[in-house]
């Protein structure tokens, strides 16, 4: 069980000038600015839950989970994680718990992966049975067995974030931290991992924190969503609900010749170049296949196509609605 | 124990994939010493001897320097290369494993190449040792371990303070070279010979002297009182503060995450 | 000119930056000088007519080398150049329309005036105010001064041009460091004991090699230990080994960069 309460933390930091007179100034005396990284964070997340934390770049989404992993004190709140605050029992914590941060590895670069494995059990104090089975499981399920006497070096990365997964699991830990674990991925890792989480979760109930920038991942994953933004959580809730909130909003992608198509209410331009018509469109007004409809009558079209909005234009609609 | 084991291991099978960096990185290392073992040699050769030190003795001093410093340098490359690992993110995964965090950075990153370093030490004990004119009973045998040993562990809590340093700066870091590199750089000599000031500060401030310079009157004979024997052990209080300064540095991370 | 102009600057204020490293570095350089100089002082008063230069030369010597350390120590700089040639950056590096050669000595030159700026000024002035014995003196004359800053560019420049091919080395090595040309260059250009500390016949050899062209030559002129037409003669050596040396690195530079073509970097 996870729960945090009226998370704060506010950083301190350092103006970069550009510039050689102001560099020089810089060298006498500095300014600051403050961020509020996390305004009041709270949720609850319960055992064998599956919960992904998305949000865009800089909004808070690392600072937590650096704070429920232990790295970090937040400057006021409470984080109570099965009992514990994590950064006062660090060790007991943390042996409960697996992370992985994707853009760093823990493995040692120069020795084959099996190395790293055998030092992190010994690390973990894993008993030398349980260590064989999950080893045996996670080779398995995450298809590494014949990469295991390579060195970490030679992996190709999605070869190497299996490795890493598997190395963050070897003490079999009640919950599973994934700091944006598939960022450059291929297709075919980005498969395996997901359905090896999948059935992490199902089968030994382990409780997973995922971060990710990949609409995607949250779809095929996870059916509770935390969505983070500057520093708030501004929804709580399932796929569906985020939708409800800012995914009906659909993108046009027009190209037509001549003259360019009128718009009417619903639509807005995004980018308008010659030929060329970005619109973004408010289906609660205008309904798709009108607007089609509506833009073909008047224009020459050459190509049409819609999408859905992004993770990013989603927290982009819900910072527009919470006016922050 | 058992752990820093295999911790020895892994880091030994990950160096030895890079033999030819290996091998020029263990002579550069030696060359350092060398070059330093070298200025000395041509210094004494020219005035014979200085603040009543002749060369063999001051070779005694100089070998006991290297071998302390070579020793935390190598075994304890973890925290001499703190500032990377800060910013490379490889201390948080420090933080997310259930051991002594001290123990792990400690047993992250040790540097084999230094034994460059040791080698030349070695070398220069077996010149020292038989030509210092010292008579080696018991006492003074012990004595040469306590200034190697604990001379060690006072530069192991200087690289301590360098990375705990590093939790507030990692520009500024430099000046902490005057006293971990200028240590080994300036040790060559018994710390008398830069006058009472410098002596008085290595005693009492930074107690490089109480594993160098007293220990060594000991051993040539010039103080009795087994006071001077047993100052390297009294430096290892040292050890405190640099233990308390870490841990303060460490609380200040974890409160700005930088 | 003016690409070599724009990196420079760039790196100039890049180097600027470093406020802290740079209090902390001249820190580090006032203690070192006034160790050194201490131990001198034990080693005059133990045997004043072994000394073989004045004493206040040696002073003026440490201090000019702490000042200028950025300028004149053979370590510590061209990381970047490395990093290109280990990581196989260089391969964009070469797309650039700049020869590569140049740009790299020019990186390292403004890295290091950049370093010495900050930290010379400060260093030299403790150093003309201390007591005796540790102050510096001034030049005996206006044209010895003249000469030590002719001099000093020179041994800044043979000094680049001498970590031109460590740098290269690592072509071969695929290093990130390599001391071996550090240390020896240190020993042999006077960092660690001025070379008329050396015995007799080890100083004649190396008074002639390209090391005696580093620090050696500047600080011995200002301090007076070199004079006349010594320093005529020893600046005139300083060309003849700065040509060597820049064109010895630029052949191999070109030699190099054959191979990384075609093995494909």
């Amino acid at each position: 069980m996870i729960a945090l309460q009226n998370i704060n933390k506010i950083f301190r930091v350092a103006k970069r000038q550009a510039g050689f007179g102001r560099a020089v100034k810089a060298l006498f005396s500095r300014e600051y600015e403050f961020v509020h990284a996390l305004n009041d964070i709270s949720f609850t997340i319960a055992n064998g839950e599956m919960v992904g934390y998305i949000g865009p770049n800089g909004a808070g989404k690392s600072t937590t989970i650096k704070i429920m992993c232990g790295i970090l004190t937040p400057d006021s709140g409470v984080c109570d994680i099965n009992g514990r605050t994590p950064w006062r029992d660090r060790v007991a914590h943390v042996r409960e718990i697996g992370v992985v941060f994707g853009q760093r590895s823990q493995l040692w670069w120069d020795v084959p992966v099996i190395d790293s494995f055998e030092l992190i059990r010994d690390i973990y104090k894993v008993e030398d049975r349980l260590y064989k089975t999950n080893l045996d499981e996670l080779t398995a399920l995450l298809g590494i067995f014949e990469i295991l006497k390579t060195p970490a070096r030679s992996l190709s990365l999605g070869q190497r974030m299996r490795c890493e997964i598997a190395a963050s699991l070897l003490h079999s830990p009640q919950i599973l931290f994934l700091d944006e674990p598939m960022i450059g991925l291929d297709a075919v890792s980005k498969i395996a991992v997901r359905q090896f989480i999948k059935k992490l979760n199902r089968e030994r109930g382990t409780t997973v924190i995922l971060t990710t920038h990949d609409m995607q991942d949250i779809e095929a994953l996870t059916e509770r969503i935390l969505l983070i933004g500057k520093g708030q959580i501004l929804l709580d809730g399932g796929l569906d609900e985020l939708k409800r909130h800012a995914g009906q909003r659909r993108t046009l992608i027009i190209e037509y010749n001549g003259d360019a198509p009128e718009i009417r209410e619903g639509m807005s331009v995004n980018e308008a170049k010659e030929g060329r018509l970005v619109i973004t469109l408010d289906p609660a007004i205008m309904a798709v296949s009108d607007a089609i409809a509506h833009i073909a009558a008047n224009t020459e079209l050459n190509d049409v196509s819609v999408s859905g909005a992004s993770v990013e234009e989603m927290v982009a609609a819900l910072y527009r609605e919470y006016r922050i | 124990m058992q752990l820093y084991i295999n911790y020895f291991a892994i880091n030994l099978k990950s160096q030895m994939q890079y033999k030819v960096a290996f091998f020029l990185l263990t002579l550069g290392n030696f060359l350092t010493s060398f070059v330093t073992l070298a200025g000395v040699w041509f210094m004494l050769s020219r005035f014979n001897e200085v603040e009543g030190f002749t060369f063999s003795q001051i070779m005694l001093c100089f070998a006991s320097m290297l071998m302390a410093f070579s020793l935390a340098e190598g075994l304890a490359r973890g925290f001499d290369t703190f500032p990377r690992m800060l910013g490379n993110g490889e201390f948080d995964r420090v933080l997310v494993r259930p051991r002594g965090i001290v123990f792990q950075v400690l047993a992250s990153k040790m540097e084999f190449s230094r034994l460059g370093r040791l080698v030349q030490s070695v070398a220069v004990f077996c010149y020292a040792i038989p030509n210092s004119g010292v008579i080696w009973t018991w006492d003074k045998t012990l004595t040469l371990c306590l200034m190697v040993l604990c001379g060690s562990l006072i530069f192991f809590g200087l690289f301590v303070v360098y990375a705990a340093f590093s939790f507030f700066t990692v520009e500024g870091l430099e000046f902490m070279n005057i006293l971990t590199d200028g240590g080994r750089e300036f040790g060559r000599y018994p710390f008398s010979v830069y006058g009472r000031g410098v002596l008085k500060f290595l005693t009492y401030v930074i107690p490089l002297a109480l594993f160098q310079y007293y220990p060594l009157l000991y051993l040539l004979g010039r103080e009795q009182s087994k006071l001077y024997m047993a100052m390297p052990v009294i430096a290892l209080i040292f050890l405190i503060p640099c233990y308390l300064f870490f841990r303060f540095g460490l609380r200040r991370y974890k409160s700005t995450g930088s | 000119m003016k690409e070599y102009r724009a990196l420079f600057r760039i790196k100039f204020i890049g180097g600027l930056q470093y406020r802290a490293a740079a209090l902390a570095g001249l820190t580090t350089q006032f203690a070192w000088g006034f160790m050194e100089i201490l131990a001198f002082v034990a080693f005059y008063r133990a045997n004043p007519a072994a000394f073989p230069m004045e004493f206040s030369q040696t002073v003026s010597y440490i201090w000019i080398q702490q000042a200028f350390l950025a300028l004149f120590a053979t370590w510590g700089v061209g990381g970047d150049a490395v990093e290109s040639i280990i990581n196989g950056n260089i391969a964009y590096d070469l797309a650039r329309p700049m020869n590569l050669y140049d740009r790299w000595f020019c990186e390292a030159a403004a890295t290091r005036v950049a370093r010495a700026t900050l930290r010379c000024f400060p260093v030299l002035i403790l150093a003309f105010v201390l007591p005796e014995p540790f102050r510096m003196s001034l030049p005996a004359s206006a044209a010895q001064f003249g000469m030590f800053i002719v001099s000093a560019v020179l041994g800044f420049l043979v000094v680049c041009a001498y970590c031109m091919l460590d740098y290269m080395s690592s072509f071969y090595t695929m290093t990130r460091i390599n001391l071996v040309f550090a240390m020896i260059g240190d020993f042999m250009s006077g960092q660690i004991i001025p070379l008329p500390f050396f015995p007799r016949p080890f100083q004649a050899i190396a008074e002639w090699l390209p090391f005696a062209s580093m620090q050696n030559a500047p600080l011995r002129i200002y301090s007076g230990n070199i004079a006349g037409m010594d320093a005529v003669g020893c600046i005139a050596l300083q060309f003849f080994w700065l040509a060597i040396l820049l064109v010895l690195g630029k052949a191999l530079m070109r030699r190099s960069l054959r191979r990384v073509v075609t093995q494909g970097g």
